[in-house]
């Protein structure tokens, strides 16, 4: 079984203080660490896990710069066996640019199974997989936390809102968006790393894609971002630990929810 | 003007929130713009609910099948595609729910229309739609507007129009046949499994201290189970507890997990996503611990504590052992 997965590389944003930068229109980022989007490393951990069980190849692509590629080395380190990296150049990307320019790269490739995260931790949009499905002709579903292959066709669980799953059948090839939780992310290991090392690291640019000046034209425009107003929210209770424990014991006892 | 569609959700025979949620914003958007507002249906035979939905709107565009009892993805897309091409309306409203997220960007797709996704807020600037969205996990806000297009395709996040009354609008009901050339759908349902229930129902606690992200390590579980056990509390968790296997599925409070509504909601470590917060708004009192001063919990909490969780916990053990 053939395999690609798409993979991004975000900024890690919790307990971090964001602020916006002098366009208006995204965070400051110079100061942020970077990390693989925690869908997409369940994306690849599915990948690899599915590779590993059938045979086939594992591919993981990114779109970005050359510091992107490190969540293509990671990819590698766990088992991926090659990689692309889409050099967008000076291009505007949103959701539909992004779909455009990874189905101009897999069109290319044998496969049998797309895999991408459900979204992104930075823009949260969760469009990118569904839109590539549809470029390519494929099958598609969204929010995947189970995949059994069997055959020409999968059962696969989409988990729904309040507690239940949707068990299904999709024939390949088929594209996946993958939800977190769905199996047990592996961590890098330094044979890992040296196994990557060896591994082919292809880069292309947008011009060797084939596409027109409307796939690389976004459909959606940030026109600015602001933080959440401060006036609402909770009240503080402030002090040591010491001091807090006893209030909320106050709040627990006056609730009467403490035996 | 125009139209604006609003896809109706229904699982099990049952109208889901998301769809009186979107009638509701489309209805308001519709007063303010001169706009029909059309409700789509897709559905099994006979299901009851086309009398809810129908005078909530000007009109409902009614397909019946056996096909169309469940959500299916290449057919809903197919169906509306087509329908978008005969009336082509301003605005089309899906939820941005599991099914939704299947269908919106499917949809952009194959009419070409943009499509946003995850929208808190829709307004309207000189003829276009302009949305609100959040970013990196509601700690921003952004504004986003569309390529010129003739129609346009939103997806709404659930919990974000509260509807109050829903006006009674025409309720005109139009049955269309299916499209003749409709391609036999490629994925199938097979059947729905509940993932929610278990040993502990934390839909019935008074009490419940819930645990995330912050918790660090497993190890930290057996902790806050004693406090919650000392407090005659209930222990209940956010979704990447669950994630990593460190708890059952069972104990997950939000929108994939259960909704609770506990006299007080007592967050350790829990960053308040909003899959997560969706799950407490009947919850009494919320009270929130997080070392992230900027935390998104803290906009639905009543109180905050901005600490190490641990330093409360052990506080609260020694006050508590006292």
């Amino acid at each position: 079984m053939n395999i690609v997965v798409c993979v991004k590389r975000v900024p890690l944003t919790q307990e971090v203080d964001l602020e916006i930068d002098g366009t208006g229109k995204d965070v400051k980022k110079d100061a942020l660490a970077y990390v693989v989007n925690d869908w997409d490393n369940y994306a690849i951990e599915e990948a690899v896990l599915l590779q590993e069980k059938f045979g086939g190849t594992a591919t993981a692509i990114t779109i970005g710069t050359e510091d992107d590629e490190e969540v293509l080395r990671r990819a590698l380190a766990v088992g991926a066996d090659r990689a692309i990296r889409i050099d967008p150049g000076d291009l505007e990307l949103d959701g539909f640019v992004i779909s455009k320019l990874l189905a101009g790269v897999i069109k290319d490739l044998e496969y049998d199974l797309v895999l991408t995260g459900v979204q992104a931790d930075d823009d949260n949009c969760g469009m990118v997989g569904i839109m590539l499905a549809e470029h390519l002709g494929l099958s598609h579903a969204a929010v995947v936390t189970g995949v059994e292959p069997e055959g020409d066709e999968a059962t696969i669980k989409v988990e729904l809102e309040g507690g239940m799953d949707e068990v299904s059948k999709i024939p390949f090839p088929a594209l996946l968006s993958i939800q977190t939780g769905i199996n047990e992310p592996r961590y890098v290991s330094i044979m890992g790393i040296r196994k990557a090392g060896k591994k082919e690291l292809k880069v292309l640019e947008v011009a060797d894609l084939n596409l027109t000046e409307d796939d690389l034209t976004p459909r959606t425009v940030v026109e600015e971002v602001f933080l959440p107003p401060e006036t609402e929210g909770a009240e503080i209770i402030e002090g040591d630990a010491s001091t807090v424990a006893e209030e909320i014991i106050r709040i627990l006892t006056e609730k009467g929810v403490m035996v | 003007m125009g139209d604006i569609f609003v896809v109706v959700e229904h699982r099990k025979g049952e109208v889901r929130d998301i769809t009186y949620e979107m009638l509701f914003k489309a209805g308001q958007l519709c007063r303010e713009y001169s706009h029909n507002l059309t409700a789509v249906i897709l559905a099994g035979h006979d299901e009851s609910f086309l009398d809810d939905i129908a005078p909530k709107a000007d009109r409902g565009i009614v397909y019946e099948d056996e096909s169309l009892k469940h959500f299916n993805g290449d057919l809903y897309r197919d169906i509306l595609k087509g329908l978008i091409e005969e009336h082509r309306p301003f605005l089309t409203l899906a939820g941005h729910t599991s099914w939704g997220m299947d269908l919106g960007p499917a949809l952009s797709a194959k009419t070409g229309y943009p499509l946003a996704t995850d929208c808190v807020d829709i307004l309207v600037e000189n003829d276009r739609p302009v949305v609100i969205r959040q970013i990196f996990s509601g700690k921003v806000f952004s504004r986003v507007s569309f390529k010129e297009s003739e129609g346009y395709l939103v997806s709404v996040r659930p919990g974000s129009f509260l509807p109050e009354d829903i006006e009674a609008r025409k309720g005109e009901v139009i049955k269309n046949e299916l499209p003749a050339d409709l391609p036999v759908p490629r994925k199938n349902f097979v059947e729905f499994v509940d993932t929610a229930a278990g040993d502990v129902d934390i839909s019935q606690a008074d009490l419940l201290v819930s645990i995330g992200r912050g918790i660090g390590d497993e190890d930290n579980i057996e902790e806050l189970k004693n406090l919650a056990n000392t407090m005659g509390g209930t222990l209940s968790c956010s979704r990447p507890i669950v994630d990593k296997n460190w708890l059952p599925k069972y104990h997950q409070v939000g929108t994939s997990g259960k909704s609770v509504k506990p006299k007080v909601y007592l967050a350790f470590g829990i960053s308040g996503a909003f899959q997560h917060v969706a799950g407490i708004t009947a919850a009494g009192t919320v009270i929130a611990v997080n070392k992230d001063k900027k935390a998104p919990i803290f906009r639905v909490a009543d109180y905050g504590v901005v600490d190490d969780l641990f330093n409360v916990v052990n506080a609260l053990k020694e006050k508590l052992n006292a």
